[in-house]
């Protein structure tokens, strides 16, 4: 029987079939997006852990104390710029909000765990993504893209072990120091607003201090920073080692989108991780 | 024959749906100057990166001293490899290091010797290839033919035993690439290694090449000596090499060997018994010492402008030139006797005086970079019958060479 507009079976079966289709169609989309995901943290996690193999190979020492000086050194002013007005801002809003209740003696703790737990290793890992992160991916990116890393394969140099070890290995330095310059100059910032602007007494915010920080608050804070530099540096390697394998872009508009993806992709895992490893140490 | 160094066997690669390479089959020889021609984007780098292993082909086989790489162990590969160094063809030079730290990096990163060892490596090498002045300066400060000798430099540190050349002379002068690729036949010829170049520069790799392999529509089509090429007919002949060879001829004024050949033939097959021609032989003595002094460059810009003046005034009278050695044109003036000829060379030999000398000595003169150097111009006419063989004209036009010009560069000029 021949097909017609008005045949049950012909039209109508179509677009059921395209109905049905278009229903799976977003299921599809995500399954493949999700697949993706899985791939990239499979793919990513066996590059960290080849690049932790690396660590203590031969001649990489002063390689990595060069990392940790553009990582680390190079990103100390940025910090304590941060963490001072951060650490101010914090004291004024803590004493207008405590001294309501007559509990202005408070601003001390309330600046100092603030900082110690949350702000201080959220903060210090934004500020390096963004300042050297960002820097990571556009050099390795780079170094892809004009046949350097190419180069160090037909040399017999290992790229893994020669570019990216030294930097994840920095960066785990160097994020803790950095959150403890952070804390540091942050109650520095709650001090200098609540006690030396505001008129709050000095011994008070000090006592505060002493009285409700346990080393476990500043461990804690340590841990964070730790997992935030296996994160950041990971991430940041591996879209400038992979930007030649984008499939929206090529050449130097790769290393841009890569860069732009190291950085938004590291904050977004700083505040999920965060999330994680706080619910998991308290 | 000699087991092959490298060989393919009906390698195959695709990049998505697109085929790059079709069950290519080919052989490259120890000791020897391999050169891969074709066109741009015809597959050839690809196939130099399967050879060093930065890609793996989707098909078929690729064989290291008669064993399959894929069949090697990880210690046979590394000790496989380790023989072999690559040239890139945009160098991939390290950008934020210096030239001293790009050439000594393979040596730091993956030897053993002392810094002293590795510093005296590094200078030979840096004096080897003309880098003194640019011994601190990073890539970005140097010229193309700076990082090309940079990038050679670095790829040679290691006294490799096979030298693979990705495009040498890409964005190079014609100066500059004859300069680069007799810089490779003098270094292949010095550490005896086996090069395997990826070209465009026809017929100007001729000269330095023992083997020639032709990829055409992702295959290998040719493989063979450049003299069995010329014999070489196929779509790929007209295509490629002649289009390339016309632009030769239009940067340097001079036809290609094979091009000599062929025109030589067609005229003289013209020409009854009996008719005579004649021809010049022109020689650039002490050429050699302006390598040495004043480097490749220098010479190869004395060439140039040699060929391109050579070409401008005999042309007009029906003459063809060719470059026959390093330093020697042949010029063919199929329609002139000896007496004609004679008297052209005078007018030649005064204009040279006037136009051509001053020209080299400004180039020349200015690569010297304040080295005294002195070439001195020889030519020689000899008369020939289409009957006999052109070689002993040559020889013959040789024996009666004298000097047409003298060009001195003293010290500090």
């Amino acid at each position: 029987m021949a097909l017609t507009a008005d045949s049950p079976n012909g039209p109508e079966s179509y677009s059921q079939k395209r109905s049905g289709a278009s229903v799976f169609r977003p299921f599809a989309l995500i399954g493949q997006k999700v697949m993706g995901w899985v791939d990239t943290l499979g793919a990513s996690t066996i590059f960290l852990i080849m690049a932790l193999l690396q660590t203590f190979r031969r001649k990489q020492l002063s390689k990595t104390i060069q990392q940790t000086y553009y990582i680390g050194a190079r990103s100390i002013s940025i910090i304590m710029l941060v963490s001072l007005f951060t650490g101010m801002v914090l004291g004024l809003q803590s004493y207008h909000a405590l001294v309501k209740f007559g509990a202005q003696g408070a601003v001390g703790s309330l600046v100092s765990l603030s900082l110690i737990m949350e702000l201080g290793p959220v903060l210090t890992a934004i500020m390096i993504t963004a300042r050297a992160g960002s820097a990571i991916t556009a050099e390795i990116g780079i170094q892809r893209i004009s046949e350097q890393i190419d180069a160090l394969h037909t040399m017999r140099i290992n790229p893994i072990r020669y570019l990216i070890s030294p930097k994840i290995t920095a960066a785990i330095i160097s994020f803790p120091l950095l959150t403890a310059v952070f804390d540091l100059i942050g109650i520095i910032g709650g001090y200098v607003s609540g006690v030396v602007l505001l008129g709050l007494n000095g011994g008070v915010y000090l006592h505060s201090i002493k009285t409700y920080v346990v080393m476990s608050d500043i461990t804690n804070g340590f841990i964070k920073s730790i997992v935030f530099a296996v994160i950041v540096a990971t991430v940041c390697c591996y879209q400038g080692y992979f930007a030649h394998m984008r499939k929206d872009s090529h050449g130097a508009q790769a290393v841009g989108l890569a860069t732009t993806s190291a950085v938004v992709t590291s904050c977004v895992l700083i505040l999920v991780s965060d999330y994680v490893v706080t619910s998991l140490l308290v | 024959m000699d087991t092959p160094l490298i060989e393919f066997k009906n390698v195959t690669k695709r990049f998505g749906t697109k085929i790059v390479l079709d069950r290519v089959n080919l052989q490259i020889y120890e000791g020897q100057i391999t050169t891969i021609i074709g066109l741009s984007g015809s597959g050839k780098s690809v196939m130099l990166k399967h050879i060093i292993g930065l890609i793996q082909p989707d098909e078929g086989t690729i064989f290291f001293r008669g064993k399959p790489i894929a069949q090697m162990k990880r210690a046979e590969l590394d000790a496989a490899f380790a023989q072999i160094s690559y040239m890139f063809q945009g160098n991939a030079l390290f950008d934020s290091h210096t030239v001293y730290d790009n050439i000594a990096m393979p040596l730091r990163e993956t030897t053993n010797l002392k810094k002293a060892e590795i510093d005296r490596r590094v200078m030979a090498r840096i004096e080897q290839t003309e880098l003194t002045e640019a011994i601190s300066k990073y890539p970005s400060e140097l010229s193309g033919g700076m990082q090309k000798r940079a990038a050679l430099a670095r790829a040679l540190i290691t006294d490799p035993q096979i030298v693979l050349f990705d495009e040498p002379t890409t964005g190079q002068d014609p100066v500059r690439k004859n300069a680069i690729l007799s810089m490779i036949a003098q270094y292949q010829r010095k550490f005896n290694f086996t090069a395997i170049l990826v070209s465009h520069e026809i017929p100007d790799v001729y000269f330095i090449s023992n083997r020639i392999l032709a990829l055409y529509d992702h295959q290998i089509v040719f493989q063979g000596t450049p003299a069995e090429l010329e014999n070489f007919d196929h779509p790929f002949m007209d295509e490629v090499i002649n289009s390339l060879e016309a632009l030769q001829r239009e940067l340097t004024g001079l036809y290609s060997k094979r091009q000599f050949g062929m025109l030589n033939h067609l005229q003289l097959k013209r020409r009854r018994d009996g008719e005579s021609y004649c021809l010049v032989a022109f020689s650039l003595k002490e050429l050699n010492a302006i390598v040495t002094k004043a480097g490749h460059d220098a010479a190869q810009e004395a060439l140039r402008n040699m060929g391109l003046y050579v070409d401008k005034h005999f042309g007009a009278i029906g003459g063809f030139s060719s470059r026959r050695n390093t330093n020697e044109i042949i010029t063919m003036l199929p329609y002139s006797n000896l007496a004609e000829t004679e008297s052209i060379m005078e007018n030649f030999s005064s204009d040279f005086h006037k136009q051509i000398i001053p020209a080299i000595r400004a180039g020349a003169c200015r690569l010297a970079l304040g080295e005294s150097v002195e070439l001195t111009i020889m030519a020689g006419i000899a008369e020939s019958q289409s009957t006999i063989d052109i070689e002993s004209a040559i020889a013959l036009a040789k024996s009666r060479q004298k000097e047409i010009g003298r060009l001195n560069c003293a010290a500090g000029e």
